[in-house]
């Protein structure tokens, strides 16, 4: 299978996706830059990274959805293409449509770069299916706007259609206000839209995905995909 | 054309928590101006627009707002449109 990662001026975790996609997972990948206009074939699944796209200006990722490579990105996920948005991806694809909600301001106006714990809420997708259910996870976090908000009937259709992927937990893997670090909307770390085909997650798998940089926690989402591709 | 300008106000919609605010309206606290509160902090922006009418001018600036300048789920934006 292949990943494509796209690069935007600013992105900063666009090397570690293609070095966990790539070296840690033996797949194939390409570096795609966001002023292409088209994605190449034989494309499986799109890395939107981690980063500070167009330095955060006016919104995270306000400018970036305006990118050339992000009406292609729409098309690929509307024909059932795997889209994975991390930390800014994730607000990038909020601010394009591609998933619902928002990234407000962290609740306690803090930037927080640490390892938190995730529970796996549902593995029954494409990005999770390598994971066991509720498993905990270790995964590190680096952002100021990771506090996810929807209105009440997004969250409930959300919670209703186990479309949350992780949640923040404590160690034993309870899901507490305390092991919440941003005040995130029932402790939402990642969610996938209604097709299931686009995730989007705060925390950095692509950072834990080798024992070399201190774990490989992050490692099954790439697998998932790898998984879920190889099985289609 | 006419020439306009745009005064466009962006604050966080009422309801979500705006903790820029908050944490200065604990600032002004800690300055004793405790008769200070409700503080929501928000963006300013000003542009220029050509257009046939106010109307017009008007309609470029909200969409503007709409697709980009603000963010309808978590911001509401005031326009104040004057022709130069």
């Amino acid at each position: 299978m292949k990943f494509g990662v796209i690069s935007f001026p600013g992105s900063n975790c666009d090397h570690d996706a293609l070095y966990a996609a790539g070296t840690c997972l033996g797949e194939e990948v390409v570096n795609l830059w966001h002023k292409s206009d088209e994605i190449p074939s034989g494309i499986d699944c799109i890395v939107i990274p981690g980063g500070f796209s167009f330095g955060d200006y006016l919104r995270c990722g306000a400018i970036a959805r305006f990118s050339p490579i992000m009406k292609q990105v729409a098309q690929f996920a509307n024909s059932d293409g795997l889209v994975v948005g991390i930390c800014n991806g994730f607000q990038i694809l909020t601010e394009a449509g591609l998933l619902p909600g928002v990234l407000l301001r962290n609740s306690n106006m803090k930037f927080k770069c640490k390892d938190v714990f995730l529970s796996v809420s549902n593995n029954e997708t494409a990005f999770t299916n390598a994971y066991e259910k509720h498993k905990v996870i270790r995964i590190p976090i680096a952002h100021g706007e990771g506090n996810y908000f929807a209105d009440a009937t997004t969250i409930e259709v959300l919670e209703h259609t186990n479309r949350i992927a992780f949640r923040y937990c404590e160690e034993n893997g309870d899901i507490t206000p305390k092991a919440n670090p941003n005040g995130s909307i029932n402790n939402i770390a990642g969610i996938i839209n209604d097709r299931g085909n686009v995730l989007g997650m705060m925390p950095h798998p692509e950072r834990y995905s080798d024992v070399v940089v201190g774990a490989d926690d992050g490692l099954a989402v790439f697998k998932s995909i790898q998984n879920f591709v190889h099985n289609a | 054309m006419k020439h306009y300008n745009a005064e466009i106000k962006i604050t966080l919609r009422e309801g979500i928590l705006d903790v820029q605010g908050k944490t200065v309206e604990h600032a002004l606290s800690s300055m004793n101006l405790n008769q200070i509160s409700h503080i929501r902090i928000g963006k300013y922006i000003s542009l220029a627009v050509e257009a046939e009418s106010e109307d017009k001018a008007y309609s470029v600036v909200n969409n503007a707002c709409r697709e980009l300048l603000a963010n309808p789920i978590m911001e509401d934006f005031e326009i104040l449109l004057r022709e130069v």
